[in-house]
């Protein structure tokens, strides 16, 4: 029996239901029943169409369901005026169930678990021990979510924005564990861009790639933090620096630039420079400067103080800095390494400590005490 | 079996004997003291004893019901830990709005007479693994 060729087909098996009137939970259970159903009889049967047997069967489950569901007769009486199920698309149609489970009635967590379900075909167990939660728990926030998008139909094209944003979730998670949720984000943004010809799909691919690319170098033995500064270039993953950077400069060159090609290009600078002193800096700060016009966002201006002392010097990346809201996070983390780069190391040991405090995870914080400590033992010395 | 929570206090407990500021280390000495307490995780572990172990964001809030739609919040009576957990439960939430909320619910559990005890909550987040995006210059 072939898993994966089951869990590849689950989500366009899915889609045909619900395009066909089903709701999101009785097409899901329907699925999983014609699933059953195959395990059981292709070992023996073999279909010559998998996917058209499996949208057969789980639309006669469906079917029969609903039928024998009193409860559910307004739900038939919508079935009825559908269509009749035709052959079902050759086209690989699950594009309406991404747009689905990042339907804006959702929480941004909801949105997540649920894409990692249907589009995905992840376990609920699975999506559970990714985010650390009791199995029970993600059960319930998967068939909330059902419920908030059952009734939603596809007769409007949705925002890929929308789709993109909780994918750039997914990756962000990056638990590795039972399931690795950064290498799950790729599998469903490179599905998606299959699917949709979108500059910033791409983008936001060629982005993951990029970041994807630095990450065995982006952690010690013991789990801390190395800094993109002192990272073994040797353990960069050159393949997906090649992919990442090629499939960024086609979307570039379609001139309709977006926030995840910018940040993709940024990330794209860093991965070309063959060592941290020869990174393009400047160019780097004109990024910046694109991706502060298209997000407004002040964490991307934040980086971009950072790029500016870089580039110009610690004393221009404070002068930006200064002109921040010092309460945003690691504001005083940047503010430290900057006053360290000035040669200030009292300020910058004492911002470093200041900034552990409120680091909002383990990993910088062990980083930013270690900082202090470095600054601290070498003045005493 | 019996569980035990170990609480890992930085401040509010009487002064340690070696006293000194994580900052004040040097950087080895900081590794050693993670790793030896990873080490005591991982034997405890193999030894089945080990249950859960986080780590807790310092910006620890105290939060009380206090009527309908209105918790309190402070940065705290600074009670001692003994009189304060009595137990704990671990929440996740998509705001921090999200978990005042809910610490103010649990507040409201009924104690004498069947009225709400108002009793005073300690809200700490959790510190996890790092992200992956979003601090892009520095990773």
């Amino acid at each position: 029996m072939d898993e994966v060729l089951l869990r590849s087909l689950t989500p366009s098996v899915l889609t045909v239901l619900v395009r066909r009137g089903a709701d999101f939970a009785a097409a899901e259970d329907a699925v999983q029943d014609a699933l059953v159903e195959a395990v059981r009889v292709w070992p023996a049967d073999p279909p010559r169409d998998a996917k058209g047997w499996l949208v057969t069967v789980a639309w006669r489950k469906f079917l029969d369901a609903t039928r024998s569901d009193a409860a559910r007769r307004r739900r038939e009486d919508l079935v009825d005026e559908e269509p009749a199920p035709g052959p079902a698309p050759a086209v690989d149609d699950t594009l309406q169930l991404y747009f689905l489970c990042a339907h804006p009635s959702l929480t941004p967590s909801s949105a997540v678990a649920l894409t990692l379900r249907a589009v995905g075909g992840l376990t609920t167990r699975q999506i559970a021990q990714a985010y650390l939660v009791p199995e029970a728990t993600m059960a319930q926030r998967i068939s909330r979510a059902k419920r908030t998008v059952s009734g939603v139909r596809f007769d409007q094209p949705g925002d890929v924005a929308t789709v993109l944003r909780v994918l750039y979730l997914v990756f962000n998670e990056g638990y590795s564990g039972d399931v690795d949720l950064a290498a799950e984000a790729i599998r469903l943004t490179r599905q998606l861009a299959a699917q949709v010809d979108h500059p910033e799909v791409a983008g936001l691919l060629a982005l993951m790639l990029l970041h994807h690319a630095r990450r065995t170098a982006r952690t010690a033995p013991d789990g801390s933090l190395v800094p993109l500064s002192e990272q073994d270039r040797g353990r960069w993953d050159t393949e997906s620096i090649a992919e990442g950077v090629e499939i960024l400069q086609t979307a570039l060159a379609r001139d309709r630039l977006g926030e995840f090609q910018a940040q993709a290009a940024i990330a794209a600078l860093h991965a070309d420079a063959p060592t941290a002193e020869e990174t393009d800096w400047v160019q780097i700060v004109e990024w910046y400067d694109e991706l502060a016009r298209l997000t407004d966002s002040p964490v991307v201006r934040l980086n971009r103080a950072v790029a500016v002392g870089e580039a110009d010097g610690p004393r221009a990346g404070l002068a930006e800095l200064a002109k921040l809201d010092d309460s945003l996070p690691r504001h005083t983390a940047v503010a430290a390494y900057l006053n360290e780069r000035d040669g200030d190391l009292t300020t910058a040991a004492r911002l470093y400590a200041e900034a552990a405090q409120t680091a909002p995870n383990l990993a910088e914080r062990d980083h930013l005490t270690r900082q202090a400590a470095r600054l601290n033992a070498r003045r005493c010395r | 079996m019996a569980k035990y929570l170990l609480l890992k206090h930085y401040r509010g407990a009487p002064a340690a004997v070696n006293d000194v500021p994580m900052d004040q280390w040097t950087p080895e000495e900081i590794s050693a003291h993670v790793q030896y307490m990873n080490d005591f995780a991982a034997r405890l572990e193999k030894t089945g004893e080990f249950v859960d172990g986080q780590a807790l964001a310092p910006e620890g809030k105290w939060v009380r019901y206090d009527g309908e739609g209105r918790p309190p919040v402070t940065d705290g009576p600074f009670a001692e830990t003994k009189d304060v957990i009595a137990g704990w439960m671990v929440i996740d939430v998509d705001s921090y709005e999200r978990a005042l909320e809910l610490a103010g619910e649990l507040s409201a559990a009924p104690g004498a007479g069947g009225k709400p005890i108002h009793e005073w909550l300690e809200l700490r987040p959790f510190l996890t693994a790092s992200p992956t995006i979003t601090e892009c210059t520095f990773h």
